[in-house]
């Protein structure tokens, strides 16, 4: 039992955190810009193949600094040159910017590196187990995964909450003329935030690509999953984006490990039920069995019962 | 209004000029149903690469019965519903055989579709070869007489599964780990009941369902496995969910035998590799490169030659177009109505061995010799191809006699008089 | 008589038109297309409800379009078993009714709130939905889906509905009388008070419409009529399965929406007949055509955001007064140019596709029937010359439109005054 207490929840710091690393430039382009980037999920993949194509050539750090300033640059041309230009449709329109961007991205990722996957590796300096729990081995690369991710978080705290930066690009969201005006060029601001929030993207590629499988289809098999972490904490919560990738990982980890199914906990009352033929699927689904849908029921319920998220300042 | 249907009709004036029905009668028209682009298309660009290759040596030695095999590919996104408007354009454009294999899913569509159409249009008859779907359904209760399967379905692999691991003593704690759909649940259920059967002292110490590819960190099951003790795993997993499936065991170091039928698949060896897995995860299928049977071995040769990064992943594809290409010949014409009866019953040699196989006429289902191969670094003097860069590649382990796959069928086939 | 004319002309021409289309297209495939865009009509049309009238965006469109076929199968099918005497063509009404049913439960649940919030929510309760159909195989059939025979039916006058060419007048009967109720919907109170919640939900408010019941009930509406569009999909291909409520489709029909334009009631429909065409015919052209397709939609998103009937519609003024022969030169350049443009990119891009996605097959390769070698530098060297060439070109052409545009109105527009005044 505590064996798989301990286990559980280490795999669920570790999951979640690798949830808060991929998810942290969406909070950081939605808190700052307002803008839902569909996009956010390619430039992770663009990340993971930088990085691999750097890894295979330089060197696995290399790769971690230069892919992000690449993909960085890239958000910065595309924010630059497309988004700005969308931007005074509205913000339905931004969204479906981004969204027609996954599809060139995509279809641009698999005419260079094909559509099979690449063999992306662990570098070799963090290719050994960290230590062992109850026999099992937690490699190393997972506690730089972990640590990355909370480095990440500390860094986007000081600098949205301490810094001047911070301050001028929050209050370039809710008063952009007023910021306008007070000489700073507000346009430079949003291009800058869309590149790190894509840079940080990148990161997460970079770090999860040999995790992880690095293939073409990696941006759309990632599915909306990170949205739900970012609307559950809250939208453009920084804490809460932490908290809810805290709070999902942890749910998940533990639903796998419970085999409860209704048919389990109402025995008794099964029988009278099975004879239901569409029945007997809901009543003998495990709670395993449903664990990777469990966080869209988690949104649906935060939606409904608390709109503005864990964390959030504001509805929508 | 009115100018929605201008732009309407518009549309379908350049929709007309794009179908042009050419029906030339010097060429025999395959027409190719699986995914081409977005994720699927992985798997199903070698499938055509494959039938493109076949179909270039047999044209350079003079064709079948005198004609050019021309193969055209249509993409059907992985999607049933696709998938049936693009059999109606290759039937509109002249084809008669269709190949697909592709997800159950869309094999259960063309089936029934190819039997209707040819129910409600006699005299034009279409068939579809499928060399990769392999739901049991096809070849039971929705078999028709139109449809011919060139990969053990289901139920015949695990047969041939469980009589492998039935002379395998060391095999005592058996889990299961496999998607939730319903490949994945046939997978569980009759490796459950078979197990029972053949080796009622092997434990069954988990039987587990999870989303399909929806699972991003697998470290909490492996946990599950650990905890449960076993010594070997049954997974019907493939694609993302297989790779990090055993990357997760890699990780954390979980030693254990992987039974496995679509480890192969693209990203599987890589995984495998990646995990440091050697010799661990075993996969059953028709054939592999590996195998010391020279003819076989010299068209693999030729073959990457011509496809370096797409590797040869379907060897029942050479066997289904040389079957079909047979049954034309004896038939003398490349009208289905006609050859059809020609495949039933048909004798075959194997591309992966030579061996004999032949195609049941009851279900239209093929019996071919499976392999157990296994997974690890290869002995360079006998074993010369290796898997996706690895270094590693797929070695014999034990081959499966066709009597040893025999399943029955519950197929009552509707037959045209 | 005039008076009838003009309110039910234009009804009376769609169903004349959809009467004829198969006497001049009457291929398998093209049939199987017709009816395809006759169902996406409903389904971007029954979108609109939500997007383009009442402000909804919804990323879980295809659970109700999904939801309608698994029942229309269904019952299909239990109406064959039971050898009841129902016909074919009232079945999508089961469709109808699922859609409306589910549309109001889910409805319930996500229309308290506009904006972001309701689109989170219909994307996770379109992701529970499309999960939930592969776990509850009894009712979704698993993988494989739920088939069915439409011609089991009883036949109605002798008609079967085994040929395609039956099952279209089926659809374009169901499809004429739901664009026709969604049509009147659109002039009823209701609908106007839709667009007030659209345009501002607090005034709505103080004039006494709670915006959540309107919400609500376009949600509803709007699922019954996806749901009829699910059940025709259910009756064309006999087939249902768990991917047709999925993410795919949701967005399909949003891409629908929008690149025929948000907002106007024409929109969506030329937007379906425009988009289902491409996905049916582009993929025979290309394999890089999802490439295309974004290209597509950026540029719609970006240069076009009021969509193709949004474009049209602005030339209207200039049609009524004449003007049009102002502009139309400029916009015959613009489109030469683009198409120049369009061409020196396709060529790079089909290009590049050979050489890296297919390198298997060899450089040589044809473009537009004209054979080259994609490895040699002079195609390379057109495609630049008419890329960067037409760019430039289109630009300024597009430039020079605007310009002749504007001044094309202003003279409309002081036309329109002087009739006004002389009258």
């Amino acid at each position: 039992m505590l064996e798989i207490l301990f286990i559980s929840t280490l795999n669920g710091v570790l999951y979640g955190m690798l949830l808060f690393l991929m998810a942290s430039g969406l909070t950081v382009i939605f808190s700052m810009m307002g803008v839902l980037n569909f996009a956010h999920a390619s430039f992770y993949m663009l990340g993971a193949f930088f990085g691999f194509e750097i890894s295979r050539r330089i060197g696995f750090w290399p790769g971690l600094v230069v892919a992000p300033l690449l993909v960085g640059a890239i958000g910065m041309a595309i924010e630059r040159y497309g988004l700005r230009r969308v931007h005074r449709h509205g913000h339905v329109a931004e969204l479906l910017f981004t969204f027609g961007l996954t599809f060139v991205i995509q279809e641009g990722v698999e005419m260079v590196w094909g559509k099979l996957p690449v063999d992306y590796r662990v570098p070799p300096s963090l290719d050994f187990p960290a230590f062992t729990a109850f026999s099992t081995n937690y490699p190393a690369f997972k506690m730089f995964e972990l640590l990355t991710a909370i480095a990440i978080f500390a860094v986007l705290l000081l600098v949205v909450r301490r810094t001047r930066i911070g301050l001028i690009v929050q209050a370039a969201l809710t008063h952009p003329g007023m910021v306008g005006m007070l000489g700073h060029n507000v346009d430079r601001i949003f291009m800058l935030v869309f590149g790190v929030g894509a840079g940080l993207a990148a990161v997460a590629g970079v770090i999860a690509g040999p995790a992880l499988v690095t293939q073409s289809n990696m941006a759309g098999l990632l599915g909306p999953i990170l949205f739900v972490v970012v609307v559950v904490g809250g939208l453009g919560s920084l804490g809460g984006a932490f908290l809810a990738s805290l709070l999902i990982g942890l749910l998940q980890t533990f639903a796998v490990a419970s085999n409860a199914s209704l048919a389990g906990l109402l025995g008794p009352l099964s029988p009278s039920a099975k004879q239901q033929v569409f029945l007997a699927d809901i009543w003998n689904v495990t709670v395993a069995q449903v664990a990777p849908i469990l966080p869209y029921l988690l949104l649906v319920l935060i939606l409904i019962f608390r709109p503005r998220g864990l964390m959030g300042r504001r509805e929508s | 209004m009115t100018k929605a249907f201008v732009a309407g009709a518009l549309a379908l004036c350049a929709f007309g000029a794009t179908v042009v029905p050419a029906l030339a009668d010097d060429t025999i028209k395959i027409g190719y149903v699986d995914p081409l682009s977005g994720g699927g298309a992985s798997i199903g660009q070698i499938g055509l690469n494959q039938l493109k290759f076949i179909a270039d040596d047999v044209n350079a030695k003079g064709g079948v019965i005198g004609k050019k095999i021309e193969v055209i590919g249509y993409d059907n996104k992985l999607s049933p519903q696709v998938t049936l408007v693009q059999v109606q354009k290759a039937i509109d454009e002249g084809v008669q055989i269709i190949v697909q294999g592709n997800g159950s899913a869309v094999g259960a569509a063309v089936e029934s579709f190819v039997a209707k159409y040819n129910e409600r249009n006699p005299g034009k008859a279409v068939v579809y070869l499928n060399y990769a779907a392999i739901d049991p359904s096809l070849t039971n209760q929705n078999c028709s007489y139109w449809h011919f399967a060139w990969d053990a379905n289901v139920d015949i692999k695990l047969e041939a599964l469980t009589n492998f691991i039935k002379s395998k003593q060391e095999v005592k704690k058996v889990y299961l780990i496999d998607q939730d759909y319903s490949f994945g649940h046939s997978v569980a259920d009759t490796v459950v009941s078979m197990l029972k059967e053949k080796r009622p002292d092997i434990q069954i110490v988990g039987n587990e369902f999870h989303p399909l590819v929806k699972v991003t960190d697998f470290s909490p099951y492996i946990a599950k496995i650990k905890a449960s003790g076993a010594d070997t795993v049954v997974t019907g997993n493939w694609g993302q969910d297989f790779a990090l499936l055993v990357k997760a065991a890699g990780d954390s170091g979980l030693k254990v035998n992987w039974y496995t039928f679509y480890a192969g698949g693209s990203g599987g060896p890589t995984a495998i590799k990646q995990a440091n897995l050697p010799d661990q995860v075993y996969q059953l299928v028709e054939g592999f490169n590996n195998i010391d049977y020279k003819p076989m071995q010299d068209v693999v040769r030729t073959y990457i030659a011509r496809y370096k990064s797409e590797p040869i992943y379907y060897p029942r594809i050479f066997n289904m177009t040389g079957m079909l290409f047979k049954a034309i010949q004896e038939a003398n014409s490349a009208d289905p109505a006609k050859f059809a009866p020609k495949l039933e019953d048909m004798k075959y040699a194997t591309f992966a061995s030579g061996d004999e196989g032949f195609m049941r006429k009851k279900d239209h289902q093929f019996f071919q010799p499976l392999y157990m191969s296994v997974f690890g670094a290869l002995d360079a003097a006998k074993q010369p191809f290796d898997e996706e860069g690895t270094g590693w590649g797929w070695k014999p382990s034990a081959q499966i006699a066709v009597k040893d796959t025999d399943h029955p069928t519950t197929c009552e086939m509707k037959r045209p008089n | 008589m005039k008076n009838f004319l003009s309110t039910f002309g234009v009804w009376i021409v769609a169903a004349i038109v959809a009467a004829c289309l198969p006497q001049l297209f009457g291929s398998g495939l093209a049939l199987t297309s017709m009816s395809l865009m006759g169902m996406m009509i409903i389904f971007s049309l029954s979108y609109n409800m939500l997007l383009g009238q009442t402000g909804l965006l919804s990323f879980g469109h295809a659970v109700f379009f999904g939801l309608g076929g698994f029942f229309c199968v269904h019952a299909m099918n239990d109406v064959a078993a039971g050898k009841l005497p129902v016909p074919l063509i009232v079945v999508p009404l089961a469709g109808a009714a699922a859609g409306l049913v589910f549309g109001a439960l889910l409805g319930w649940v996500s229309t308290r709130r506009g904006g972001t919030a309701f689109s989170m929510i219909t994307l996770g309760i379109g992701e529970l939905v499309a999960s939930s159909a592969l776990i509850l195989r009894h009712f979704f059939g698993g993988e494989e889906g739920v088939t069915t025979n439409r011609t089991d039916l009883a036949p109605l006058f002798g008609l079967n509905f085994g040929p395609q060419l039956q099952v279209y007048y089926l659809i374009a009967a169901w499809c004429l009388v739901s664009v026709a109720a969604m049509y009147a919907l659109t002039r009823t109170p209701f609908g106007r008070i839709c667009n007030a919640v659209r345009d501002n939900p607090e005034r709505a408010a103080f004039i006494g419409y709670d915006p959540q019941a309107v919400r609500f009930l376009s949600f509803t509406l709007s699922g019954l009529f996806a749901g009829i569009a699910g059940a025709l999909a259910a009756i064309n291909f006999e087939i249902m399965n768990a991917g047709q409520l999925g993410a795919a489709q949701s967005g399909a029909v949003i891409l629908m929406v929008f690149i025929g334009g948000v907002g106007t009631f024409a929109g969506p429909i030329i937007g379906a007949i425009l988009v289902t065409y491409l996905q049916v015919a582009l993929s025979d052209v290309t394999d890089a055509w999802q490439l295309y397709f974004g290209l597509l939609f950026i540029g719609m998103v970006m240069f076009v955001p009021e969509g193709i009937a949004g474009l049209l519609l602005r030339q209207q003024p200039l049609l009524r007064e004449r003007q049009l022969h102002r502009v139309v030169p400029f916009y015959a350049l613009a489109l030469l140019a683009g198409l120049v443009t369009i061409a020196g990119l396709s060529l790079a891009i089909e290009m590049a596709n050979r050489l890296t996605a297919h390198a298997g097959d060899g450089p040589k390769m044809a473009f537009l029937h004209v054979p080259l070698n994609a490895t040699s530098v002079l195609p390379w060297a057109i495609a630049a010359v008419l890329l960067v060439g037409g760019g430039w070109l289109f630009l300024r052409a597009a430039r020079a439109s605007r310009n002749a545009y504007d001044t094309a109105l202003a003279a409309s527009l002081a036309a329109a005054l002087a009739h006004r005044s002389n009258a």
